[in-house]
């Protein structure tokens, strides 16, 4: 019992954290916002879906289309919406916000829900470890979220445009004057960010059908994610993503999967109100908290 | 090439009718005395003449009306909360256990209801103040979503099922006035504070809670003040539609009660009440009058949102309040 739940448990928090890297680059990184985070995601797992059901893509070319198609949706969002509101801050909230739920609410009014809606796992089967059978999508989600976290703190630490995001969220002016174009690299981040969604989606959808209402739920997770670990720390968001994980993991186990969703909720309230940097953050403290 | 510039200048009879307190003509008093007039002549006048049907939409306009406006004043002193449905379903699930464990009658439900609710909201986001700009809103996002999950995982008061066979408010010209002057009162109320030294200080904490604090103010009570008159008006409007419906449950944390106020106030225009009463009047009519397409409804609420916070920030009432006060001209642009 103890096995199923440490391993489980850290398959859990890796999914957490897989899902949030998108957002955390968008928002944590670059200090921009995209609450079509979670409709996005839904919205490649779709588009995998149709390119695979009714125009019969093979799976690879599918996935890669999903991924290239939710960027360049992001960039259009940034372009379109998000640029014109750039810097108020409650504008860019509300407007990304109602992109979401038009794409979300859009889905299901359309129909689209219902057990057909699911993904084709990488590879069927599963090994033993120890005395627990873990399959091997779950095995995937875990090499590709590892090989995923340990590739974006390279690109934000040694690459010129990771540098930039971190850049333009740390000190715009700053950024601005080191010829850094803020606004075209902050839409490089929402279109960067919303790829990521797309292959989170791909990994983890799999596991089940697609629903409309995990578009939300993975919102949620995200933001808990993201600001319980601090913005602009990726270490910050891999350990609130295991703290999470297994708190989610063990109150399941403990008094059933109802509460497991409070869990994050209860994060989000209880480090705003203790610590609103995140447990890593060290931007912005004083701005935040008076 | 000759360039042009727009000019906008005040109306002399706004001048007049509104600078030199001594008004001449009819003209310049109807000037000033009609605009006010139209929702209280609409709201008094609706009622009379709609079908019974339209009765009920009249009802839960003049609710989103009012949630509209508590929203806008909540924004008024810089917090923006994306979770209204907080305050109207504490207020819902206030009346309805006041109603269905201790039996109290609809007139002592609804007031108890608006001021316990209004408290629990506030003790509940009381931690939270400290907190600015968007983390303030995601947690208000994520609070009654929060809500929600515990009472469907406890089962409490009812659970998913929720409470049922509720006493109704019963007259039919009670529901329709007594919500009708509510939002009427609440209306006139809020421009009159915002115009007071106490609603200056409020939106000083908005503009720059700093020099508030400089001023030896505690901001903190002003904000908790601010949040209890807005989560009264929240509550106030659940525990009305509570009584109505004869029913609570889970739905009273959904994401609508959220987003049509927040949709009405940018439609209609943010910091004016007036805009959020209009935005209202226009958006909840207009979704009744699109039941038949369903689900999409949310959708174009949404896509209502985006287009006029993209492209009509202002909203509605100040680019009319702009046409009724000033005219605008092309002149040329002096070299």
């Amino acid at each position: 019992m103890l096995e199923v739940t440490l391993i489980y448990g850290f398959i859990n928090s890796v999914i957490l954290a897989l899902v949030a890297l998108g957002f955390n680059l968008t928002f944590g990184i670059s200090g921009v916002s995209n609450f079509a985070y979670g409709a996005l995601y839904i919205l490649s797992g779709y588009t995998v879906w149709i390119l695979i059901n009714q125009l019969g893509l093979p799976f690879l070319a599918a996935a890669l289309i999903s991924v290239a198609l939710t960027g360049i949706l992001g960039a259009l969002l940034y372009q379109l919406v998000l640029l014109r509101v750039r810097g108020q801050v409650i504008s860019e909230v509300i407007a990304t916000f109602g992109v979401g739920l038009a794409i979300l609410e859009l889905f299901r009014y359309m129909g689209f829900t219902g057990f057909e809606y699911t993904l084709p796992p990488f590879s069927d089967g599963a090994i033993l470890i120890g005395n627990t059978y873990v399959d091997h999508q779950r095995l995937w989600i875990v090499g590709a979220g590892v090989a995923i976290a340990v590739g974006l703190y390279f690109f934000t630490h040694y690459t010129k445009v990771g540098l930039a995001f971190r850049g333009i969220a740390q000190e715009e002016k700053t950024a601005l004057s080191l010829g850094i174009n803020s606004d075209f690299m902050a839409g490089v981040s929402v279109a960067f960010g919303s790829a990521l969604a797309a292959v989170a989606a791909i990994l983890v959808l799999p596991r089940g059908t697609i629903s409309v209402n995990d578009g939300y739920e993975v919102l949620i997770n995200a933001m808990a994610v993201c600001i319980v670990g601090g913005l602009g720390s990726t270490p910050g968001v891999i350990l609130a993503a295991f703290v999470i994980g297994y708190a989610q993991m063990i109150t399941d186990v403990l008094s059933g999967p109802h509460w497991k969703m409070i869990v994050s909720l209860v994060a989000i309230f209880v480090i705003l109100v203790v610590k609103p940097s995140g447990l890593f953050g060290k931007q912005k403290e004083l701005e935040e908290r008076i | 090439m000759r360039q042009k510039r727009k000019e906008r200048i005040d109306r002399g009879v706004k001048v007049r009718a509104e600078d030199i307190f001594a008004l001449t003509s009819y003209r310049e008093m109807l000037y000033i005395a009609v605009p006010p007039a139209i929702p209280v002549v609409l709201l008094v006048l609706l009622p009379l003449i709609l079908p019974a049907y339209w009765q009920k939409v009249f009802i839960s306009t003049a609710v989103f009306a009012l949630l509209a406006m508590s929203w806008d004043f909540l924004v008024s002193v810089g917090m923006v909360s994306l979770g209204q449905a907080l305050f109207f379903g504490l207020g819902a699930y206030a009346s309805g256990v006041l109603d269905h464990y201790f039996k109290l009658p609809v007139w002592l439900t609804i007031p108890l209801a608006t001021v316990l609710g209004g408290m629990m909201s506030t003790l509940f986001l009381l931690p939270v103040l400290r907190l600015r700009g968007i983390y303030f809103s995601m947690v208000t996002l994520v609070v009654p979503l929060m809500f929600e999950r515990i009472i469907e995982a406890t089962g409490v008061f009812g659970g998913t099922e929720g409470l049922t066979r509720l006493q109704p408010i019963g007259n039919s010209w009670v529901e329709l006035y007594v919500v009708a002057i509510a939002a009427l009162v609440a209306l006139f109320g809020f421009r009159r504070l915002m115009t007071s030294d106490y609603g200056l200080v409020l939106k000083a904490v908005r503009d720059n809670d700093r020099a508030v604090m400089g001023a030896a103010l505690n901001i903190y009570w002003l904000k908790t003040q601010a949040l209890f008159i807005t989560a009264c008006i929240g509550a106030f409007c659940g525990a009305y539609m509570t009584h109505l419906y004869m029913f609570v449950g889970m739905p009273a944390f959904a994401l609508d009660y959220s987003i049509l106020p927040i949709a009405s106030a940018v439609v209609g225009g943010m910091g004016t009440f007036a805009g959020s009463f209009l935005g209202a009047f226009i958006l909840v009519p207009l979704s009744e009058a699109l039941r038949g397409i369903g689900g999409l409804r949310t959708v174009i609420y949404a896509m209502f949102l985006v287009v006029f916070i993209v492209a009509l920030p202002e909203g509605i009432f100040h680019y009319m309040q702009r046409k009724y006060q000033q005219f605008e001209r092309w002149v040329d642009v002096e070299k």
